[in-house]
């Protein structure tokens, strides 16, 4: 756990250990290869495993999801790469149509042992069809599970369990973040998909929140509790599985929940996890349950616009207390 | 149009010699789609079904090439596709009856056939979807070094959807084994060809993939296996995929709920004139008796009879069926 590296360059890491423990996973997308990945993410796999495992495509995002299933479906351990997770629109059919019910469609004759990777999220100045949390359009097609990582050990192990795991794991790897430092879990226990993190404890509130808004939300918690407040930082680091048991129990102390997401509420993971919630838990709440989300707008470009539109620190900070004095 | 291949037999030159085993799964095809007509008419199969009366000399003829390593996908309308690749007809009748001894243990239906021990590795309810599937399997057998190949069925209409492009194009830059097949039934649902399509040759789309395009007369079966034999040889030798245009007719509507009044007169007797058993059994009469074609024709109707009997008899899925397979 020596080794410092930042959340861009532990993806290639990850990518080669489990290229080396397993010569069936290859890589499949966009100027992977030689050049390395548009953000630089797949940066010296072409060097070490050649053109054979780091496959470059076209820009043709169908060919590459359908190119995965097939392969897997055939005895590979695909990895592709959609550059931007908005892309995911283009092979839209691939992913919700295919992949996701190829298994069941054919009653367990299918495997499909294939990982998604894509770079999602907003911050970074990348205007409405590069700026995306599309993690939320998938949540309502059953056979596809999903990792949104937020720290460095995280992606290495989330990214690890995804390749190793025999179904579909779309795996999104927040632009946002890629300058964020951690160490390299390589002697860690494997992580399972499903198993939140409980970032802080605290008993006055408990938020949940992932990626980007997982760490303004710790930002937040950490000036709330100058001002006496205690609060609970859950990071579910999948939504599907999703850890609805760590919630739950950090209820139990709370009694107030509040969902910080990169999105609009309509169909998002938040809304989703505080319905369950409130269905099954209603009694635990002392308040009613707080979504903090994005205006119903798509992501601006300017970054004054953007930074309105995203939700802040001081908005995570204002509306916890608010939740708190209810 | 780049025809770099051409059929070097046709049923002109007299019957192939196997044409007893050809001349039988062509009748078990068209009398189990003849039999889906009738559940239907009984209200025995749900949903919608889409059926290839008129077309089982392409789907015949291609898979007498193939080995049972060797992958198959198909379309909606890909029943014979499923039956010509080897999948016994019980578990397609069990299928389309939403029974558990279907193929899919009754969760895929009409439009889902697969049998991935035989190599029927799927039937896509969308349209033009299963081409990049069938080039992620051309390119693990590449990827693994065998010579296994991955064929594809798909129809006039899936040349003007994105995923044949993209599917195409990708497996002519990594010339991958994949022989990709055209069922050219003049019909994209109830839109004839020249409604749709600017070219009246499909097959010259191949051209801008660099790759052969081949057409065929799709009711002569003996014509379409020599094609895809060459275009299989290709495949295994590492020398890319291969577009077949295979023309043919739909002798049916589009699904159950279409009567097909939009065909104009005579068209229909045209190709039932030219239906790809008749011209099988014309051909065979030059080496068999008629005698011998009847013992075909009920040895085949004998099959289709008992497998319905018997797919009768299956139960339907138990209910805990329903939440299994999501997951592996």
């Amino acid at each position: 756990m020596s080794d410092e590296i930042n959340y861009r360059k532990v993806i290639a890491v990850a990518l080669a250990d489990a290229m080396r423990e397993d010569d069936s996973v290859l890589l499949l997308g966009e100027d992977v290869g030689a050049a390395g990945g548009a953000f630089k993410t797949t940066a010296g796999l072409f060097e070490e495993f050649g053109a054979r495992r780091v496959r470059d495509t076209p820009i043709s995002e169908q060919a590459i999801v359908g190119a995965a299933i097939g392969s897997a479906l055939c005895g590979l351990r695909p990895v592709a790469e959609i550059m931007f997770a908005d892309f995911a629109g283009v092979c839209f059919d691939q992913i919700a149509n295919q992949l996701a019910k190829y298994r069941y469609m054919t009653a367990g004759q299918a495997h499909l042992p294939v990982t998604i990777r894509m770079a999602n999220g907003a911050g970074a100045g990348f205007a409405a069809q590069h700026s995306q949390a599309a993690e939320n359009w998938f949540l309502s097609i059953p056979g596809l599970k999903i990792a949104v990582p937020a720290t460095v050990p995280d992606l290495y192990l989330l990214l690890r369990a995804a390749i190793r795991d025999n179904d579909p794991v779309l795996v999104f790897e927040h632009k946002n973040l890629f300058a964020l430092k951690g160490p390299i879990p390589r002697d860690a226990e494997p992580l399972r998909l499903g198993v939140a993190d409980v970032v802080r404890r605290g008993s006055d509130v408990t938020i949940v929140a992932t990626q980007q808004m997982r760490h303004r939300s710790v930002e937040a918690a950490e000036l709330l509790a100058q001002d006496g407040i205690e609060v609970t930082v859950i990071d579910p680091r999948t939504l599907i599985p999703f850890d609805d048991e760590a919630v739950r129990a950090s209820l139990e102390q709370t009694a107030r929940l509040m969902v910080v997401q990169e999105t609009v509420q309509a169909g998002s993971w938040g809304a989703s996890l505080i319905a369950r919630m409130v269905q099954h838990h209603f009694e635990l709440f002392d308040a009613p349950p707080m979504l903090i989300s994005t205006p119903d707008t798509p992501a601006p470009y300017a970054a004054s616009l953007e930074r309105e539109w995203l939700p802040s620190v001081d908005d995570i900070r204002i509306s916890a207390r608010d939740l708190v004095n209810w | 149009m780049t025809i770099s291949m051409e059929a070097t037999a046709s049923l002109d030159q007299g019957p192939p010699d196997d044409a007893v085993d050809l001349l039988a799964m062509m009748l078990r095809i068209r009398m189990f789609e003849d039999k889906v007509m009738d559940l239907f008419s009984q209200n025995l199969v749900r949903g919608s079904t889409h059926l290839c009366q008129g077309q089982e000399a392409v789907t015949v003829g291609v898979c007498s090439t193939l080995r049972p390593v060797d992958t198959m996908t198909c379309t909606y309308r890909g029943h014979g596709a499923v039956i010509a690749k080897g999948a016994a007809l019980d578990a397609c009748f069990g299928e389309l009856l939403g029974r558990v001894g279907g193929l899919c243990r009754g969760k895929g239906g009409s439009m889902h056939f697969a049998d991935f021990s035989v190599g029927a590795i799927g039937s896509n309810a969308i349209v033009g979807a299963h081409l990049p599937i069938t080039v992620g399997a051309a390119l693990a057998s590449s990827y693994v070094g065998d010579d296994r190949v991955a064929v594809s069925f798909f129809g006039d209409g899936a040349t003007n959807i994105g995923a044949f492009h993209e599917a195409l194009n990708l497996a002519a830059i990594w010339k991958l084994p994949a022989v990709f097949v055209i069922e050219n039934n003049q019909y994209g649902e109830y839109s004839p060809l020249r409604a749709t399509t600017p070219i009246d040759r499909l097959a010259r789309r191949a051209d801008s993939y660099g790759i052969p395009g081949v057409l065929v007369d799709g009711n002569d079966v003996a014509a379409v296996r020599s094609v895809a034999q060459s275009a299989v040889q290709r495949a295994r030798a590492g020398d890319g995929p291969t577009l077949i245009e295979a023309d043919t007719y739909r002798q049916v509507g589009h699904s159950r709920s279409d009567p097909a009044t939009y065909r104009p007169a005579g068209e229909l007797d045209r190709w039932l004139a030219k239906d790809p058993i008749l011209l099988l059994e014309q051909s065979m009469l030059a080496r068999w008796s008629e005698a011998d074609l009847d013992a075909v024709r009920q040895a085949a109707q004998h099959d289709v009879d008992v497998a319905l009997e018997t797919a009768l008899a299956m139960p339907e899925p138990p209910l805990d069926e329903l939440a299994k397979d999501v997951w592996a």
